[in-house]
């Protein structure tokens, strides 16, 4: 057993320089076989394991991870943590996931550095007004804080802003929801990758997988770049990858892969204390605590797998962040980089059982899957450990594209894809 | 940013076009006789290959006119421009795993 970290350990090793902090995670080899393989080491993978291991008491798990722990999509996105969806099915998974989000860091006794600080999704005329007071109507009636603030409130909020915008992206509203905010996204990975190693996970890095070994339609093991390791169960949570993954167990998904990119800017001084986002012109905006400007754009039009994204929705994401705050004309910008994310047609993800028997796809989240990292890993956990999914999950099946019951949170999810 | 060579305008930045999507997808002649998981098939499953895709592109703020384009979406590189209704041209239909 780990020790637990305290202010008695940072006390304890303050004292000798900080030099003697055991290992966070064994770094595991591969064992010849496990009952339930987990392939992604991203947040949410790692979220699995833990939760199979705490929540099911199946401990013969490994995580296999083709590069390094978040080192993908985990690490790319822009923190921002809300649950204010339109539908039922959403608004219950997020809102389930932000109450984890609440007690993460005691949980995991790793400081994940959730900051509720609030959300601000702004409205820009007439329609989006409405759209705010029906999304926070709805979330209100399924027991999800939300308001809807006036221009004027936004401003008192947000002192920085423009509410004209240059006239181009002119603010008429908001709705908050104050429980919302952001979390240091790589502690996220590193908690639960500690907490579930804790528990006896072995986690796996540098270990692509290249195939599934399917024998009567039941999967039975995982080709990795260490060997075949035999699996009981494999759960399957690869985010942009998740085509390439379904089609070496041969059947298809209904997500494209498409970078989705963010920037920093130079550290400055506390400038701005919550959370921003224009949904429809897809800036989204928060200071870290280094002080650096996280800026959020979106997704490129077009299908790719380069993690970079594309100039003209860099400009687009700048052009509407300087009308709407212009004292950041003269910011420079630090880093830009990409993450591929995975779109459903409805905008909803798929976490769900698969043709083949014993393989399980936790995908499609598109470009909002961290803000729901807990509450991935739990329910995704319950469907692997239980062979059946969730009540919260249930319908989010893969099944839902051939039944026609799909959760259409396009737009409606606050923010435009 | 993309540089895409329109077979009517000749070379222009990916801002003047708008993408379409996968190309040669055909709507079923008889829509009526296809299974549910069929018809799921025709609107909702698309071609997502890490490698050679063959996509529809429209220069929409140009000549407005579609055609379709082999991409390699790892590389970004466009490896051929073919009209609308030509068989794509024989390629490396290279995919990355």
């Amino acid at each position: 057993m780990k020790s637990r970290y305290s202010v008695f350990s940072l006390l304890r090793n303050a004292a000798s320089y900080h030099e003697n902090w055991p290992q966070a995670w064994r770094s595991a080899e591969p064992k010849q076989r496990y009952d339930v393989v987990i392939v992604g080491g991203g947040g949410h993978g790692l979220a699995t394991a833990y939760y199979l291991a705490k929540n099911h008491g199946i401990t013969n798990v490994a995580v296999v991870e083709r590069g390094w722990l978040g080192g993908g999509n985990t690490g790319r996105n822009t923190t921002i943590v809300r649950s204010n969806y339109l539908w039922d099915q959403s608004a219950a998974l997020y809102e389930h996931a932000l109450k984890l989000w609440e007690g993460l860091s005691q949980d995991l006794n790793y400081n994940v550095m959730f900051s509720q600080r609030g959300v601000l999704n702004l409205a820009h005329n007439q329609h989006d007004l409405r759209e705010v007071s029906r999304r926070v109507n709805a979330n209100r009636l399924n027991g999800i804080d939300s308001e809807i603030l006036s221009a004027a409130e936004v401003k008192e909020m947000v002192p920085i802003i423009d509410l004209r915008a240059g006239g181009r992206y002119p603010v008429l509203g908001a709705s908050l929801q104050r429980r919302g905010g952001t979390a240091r996204h790589d502690a996220v990975a590193w908690g639960y990758a500690r907490a579930a190693d804790a528990l006896g996970v072995d986690i796996i890095q540098e270990c692509p997988v290249n195939g599934f070994r399917i024998e009567g339609g039941r999967v039975t093991g995982v080709e990795t770049g260490k060997g075949l390791i035999e699996a009981g169960k494999v759960g399957v949570v690869t985010a942009g990858h998740s085509s390439v993954m379904a089609d070496m167990a041969g059947f298809r998904l209904p997500v494209q892969s498409l970078p989705l990119q963010a920037l920093v800017s130079e550290p400055v001084k506390p400038v701005i204390d919550t959370v921003v986002m224009s949904g429809a012109v897809h800036a989204y905006i928060s200071q870290s605590d280094k002080g650096e400007l996280v800026i959020g754009a979106g997704v490129d039009s077009y299908i790719g797998y380069g993690q970079r994204g594309s100039l003209p929705v860099t400009e687009e994401t700048l052009a509407a962040i300087c009308e709407l705050f212009p004292l950041f004309r003269r910011m420079r910008m630090l880093r830009q980089w990409g993450g591929i994310v995975d779109v459903c047609p409805d905008a909803s993800p798929i976490l769900s059982k698969t043709p083949v028997e014993g393989l399980y796809f936790n995908c499609g989240w598109g470009t909002g899957g961290f803000k729901a990292t807990p509450g991935s890993g739990w329910v995704f956990a319950h469907t692997i450990a239980r062979d059946e999914p969730h009540d919260l999950n249930a319908a989010f099946s893969l099944d839902r594209f051939r039944s026609g019951f799909l959760i259409d949170e396009h737009g409606a999810a606050a923010v435009a894809h | 940013m993309l540089l895409i060579p329109c077979p009517y305008c000749g070379l222009r930045s990916e801002t003047e076009f708008s993408n379409g999507g996968e190309a040669h997808i055909v709507r079923p002649e008889n829509p009526e006789a296809l299974s549910d998981a069929e018809w799921a098939e025709f609107v909702f499953l698309r071609d997502n290959p890490k490698g050679v895709l063959l996509e529809r592109w429209n220069h929409a703020q140009g000549c407005r006119r579609w055609f379709n384009v082999a991409r390699d979406t790892v590389t970004y590189e466009i490896l051929a421009v073919y009209p609308m209704g030509a068989a794509p041209p024989a390629l490396d239909r290279r995919r990355v795993v």
